[in-house]
């Protein structure tokens, strides 16, 4: 004890007002802050102190936070969280041939990760063929090429179908993907009841933000209900959309932005399912959410759990579901790609760590951290592996799994998750009075939102009101050299061959029958999912099967906001 | 004497939706006082070097996320070359790693920026080595 405390006796202030006049002033004489204002990444303001007035007289414990496992689940989803199941550790990856992915994906396994999770490359994401001309150059760089079912049986040769769950992200083209993944189900002898994964399936987010899409927000939308019709009925266990921020959040959204639009999405998706007359609780506790976790800390534990508030009163109070499955909102985190750096790649781990336990904090169901260095190319094997060493150090050696939700009841935590749920909230509002989310693409507003916002932190970064080690402050010349991944062009070469070989031996009539039944069911109500299911099996490529619905469907063209 | 103002086209060719990038990199030209065109996403070669020669740019300032530079960049050099308008001058930026940037300023491309390169940096490179064609 300092000689001063032994006279002084301490002071105790009665309210936060009464401490801003005497002890918070006084400090403030002697000196003032670091800072006139302080933010969060996405420029919330954020206050000096939290305390239980800030939480004001409308904030009800047992209302707006509640238990663990409870509506409206602020705390979690699941009464024990981690102590009863531990997230699943999720690494994104796809690369070069069905075969190369296969390895990665068995490399995987075998390193102890619980769930696949494919990547597609660019042609097969835009439903474009490895030998269409558009996709030169592309096939196979960003992702696995899948053309036809042959490639997607390589694809899970020897995993079995019903022993792992697999996500697949593809969005445009999601039904004619997941059709080959129940013909390669068919194939192992597994039936479509037991089948476990996520497809993306997310198409409002592509407009806002990803851009990879082929037919117009509206025919998109009836391919999407037919799908969750179908998964329904005969894959009762598959996710059948991941609504997505988190490519929202990449093209530069803010943390409000990213929750308010997918949410939006969200919305729209349950919305639409209502309108082609499924019901709400048959395909609600399918939809699952997709999340960014990026630097902000506290900004995105409290988006995490300002998402579940909002989504339990969506579901229960504005669409009447009845069953508490379909109020939960269960989510997929990602690390937050944008803010890796490829100046110092190794802060990267430190980063991505930080972003990783947000997400842990916030409650998710599954996780994919990204690798050190995916601001220079594609992950190497030993940046794929710390990153999922990352995870389970945070699961095996930090002991923050231990007791559920430590996060509630911080003054700052509610206080923040209150007002960013406030804050998306009103664009909510805003998107609903606009007629929805499809409308509002439509006019642009949530492309032009986003562009504001991402534009907006560009220009901090440069003045320096934000920082990026590395990169605005800490500069060093010598970055090092990493040894990165490469894919070369035979992938593509081979690739072509392999579809060649394909074509050439498949029954063209029975593709075209195929084919053309499908394009005239597409001009009246049926359910497409079937037919589509012929195609692929019929060995249809996928951008034949995305082609054949073009004269019904047409082609979205994009209005460019800048 | 007052230089006549810098025609820039932003352009994303190939699949990649990437256009992130692209549209600050736009906003900050039209913001430094260049005359921008913005071709909007999924551009082939041939429709960004056809925009070019239409829009008589200095220009294309190629944004590529995709991984498939190494196509992209060169193609539209060789159609501007065919096409005669090789004074057309091609710069860009993406996730492109170092030994490809040595290849690519090869083959004609006057410069390649990576990610955390700066708007400002970005707009001074511009500034001291595109020079407007109408000069001639």
């Amino acid at each position: 004890m300092s000689e001063q405390d032994e006279h002084t006796p301490p002071r105790r202030s009665r309210d936060k007002d009464e401490w801003e006049r005497t002890t918070l002033a006084e400090q403030l004489e002697r000196g003032g802050e670091r800072e006139v204002e302080f933010s969060t990444v996405s420029s919330l303001p954020i206050e000096r102190l939290a305390t239980a007035e800030d939480l004001g007289p409308d904030w009800d414990v047992e209302r707006d936070l509640g238990l663990p496992g409870e509506y409206p689940y602020t705390r979690g989803i699941h009464p024990t969280m981690y102590r009863g199941r531990m997230w699943t550790m999720r690494q994104f990856a796809g690369f070069g041939s069905a075969a190369q992915t296969n390895a990665r994906f068995k490399y995987l396994l075998s390193q102890g990760q619980t769930g696949l999770s494919t990547a597609f490359d660019l042609p097969t994401l835009m439903g474009r063929d490895s030998d269409d001309e558009m996709a030169e150059g592309e096939v196979g760089k960003e992702g696995v090429a899948i053309d036809t079912v042959v490639d997607m049986k390589r694809l899970f040769d020897g995993i079995p179908l019903d022993k792992v769950s697999t996500s697949m992200t593809i969005n445009a083209p999601a039904a004619v993907v997941f059709c080959m993944y129940l013909a390669v189900a068919e194939d192992q002898g597994v039936s479509f009841e037991k089948l476990q994964g996520t497809l993306q399936n997310d198409i409002l987010k592509e407009y806002i933000a990803q851009k990879e899409w082929i037919y117009p927000p509206r025919p998109s939308m009836r391919i999407i209900t037919d799908l969750m019709a179908f998964c329904t009925r005969h894959v009762p266990k598959w996710n059948t959309i991941s609504i997505s921020g988190y490519h929202i959040r990449e093209a530069g959204s803010t943390a409000v932005q990213e929750l308010a639009f997918t949410l939006s999405d969200g919305i729209a998706y349950v919305q639409a399912g209502i309108d082609a007359g499924i019901d709400i609780d048959a395909f609600a506790p399918r939809l699952s959410f997709f999340f960014n976790s990026h630097n902000d800390f506290f900004e995105e534990i409290a988006k995490m759990r300002a998402a579940r508030r909002i989504w339990a009163r969506v579901m229960r109070e504005r669409f009447g579901a009845k069953q508490e499955r379909s109020w939960k909102l269960r989510f997929h985190t990602q690390t937050a790609g944008c803010s890796l750096t490829a100046q110092q790649p190794l802060n990267n781990i430190v980063r991505v760590t930080v972003q990783a336990l947000a997400g842990v904090l916030g409650g998710t169901q599954s996780l994919h951290t990204d690798s050190y260095d995916e601001a220079l190319a594609l992950p190497s094997d030993e940046a794929v592996t710390v990153a999922l060493r990352t995870q389970q150090i945070l699961a095996e050696e930090s002991g923050v799994i231990h007791t559920v939700d430590p996060l509630a009841g911080s003054y700052f935590v509610e206080n923040l998750t209150n007002r960013i749920e406030r804050e998306a909230l009103d664009y909510i509002e805003r998107i609903d009075s606009m007629g929805g989310i499809i409308a509002a693409i439509e006019r642009g507003y949530p492309q032009k939102e986003i562009a504001d916002a991402s534009y907006r932190y560009q220009q901090q970064t440069e003045d320096g009101t934000k920082t990026i080690v590395g990169v605005n402050k800490y500069v060093k010349d010598d970055t090092g050299k990493l040894e990165i991944l490469r894919v070369d062009d035979s992938v593509g070469i081979n690739q072509i061959a392999r579809l060649a070989e394909v074509k050439a031996k498949r029954d063209s009539d029975r593709l075209e029958a195929a084919l053309s039944s499908l394009r005239k069911a597409a001009e009246g109500d049926d359910n497409l999912i079937p037919l589509m299911l012929d195609a692929v099996r019929a060995h249809a490529t996928v951008g034949e099967v995305c082609q054949a619905l073009v004269p019904v469907f047409g082609l979205y063209q994009e209005t460019s906001v800048l | 004497m007052s230089e006549p103002k810098l025609r820039l086209l932003v352009g994303k060719v190939g699949l990649d939706g990437h256009d992130r990038g692209a549209k600050i990199i736009a906003r900050a030209f039209r913001d430094a006082g260049f005359e921008v065109i913005y071709t909007g996403l999924h551009q082939t070669a041939e429709m960004v070097v056809n925009t070019a020669i239409q829009e008589d740019v200095d220009a294309i300032s190629l944004s590529i996320l995709s991984g498939a530079h190494n196509h992209l960049f060169p193609k539209v050099i060789r159609l501007l070359e065919d096409k005669g308008a090789n004074d057309i001058q091609v710069f860009g930026g993406g996730i492109v790693p170092d030994e490809d940037i040595v290849t690519l300023k090869k083959a004609g491309v006057l410069e390649v920026f990576t990610p955390g390169a700066s708007m400002e940096q970005i707009i001074g490179w511009v500034r001291s080595n595109i020079r407007s064609r109408r000069l001639d």
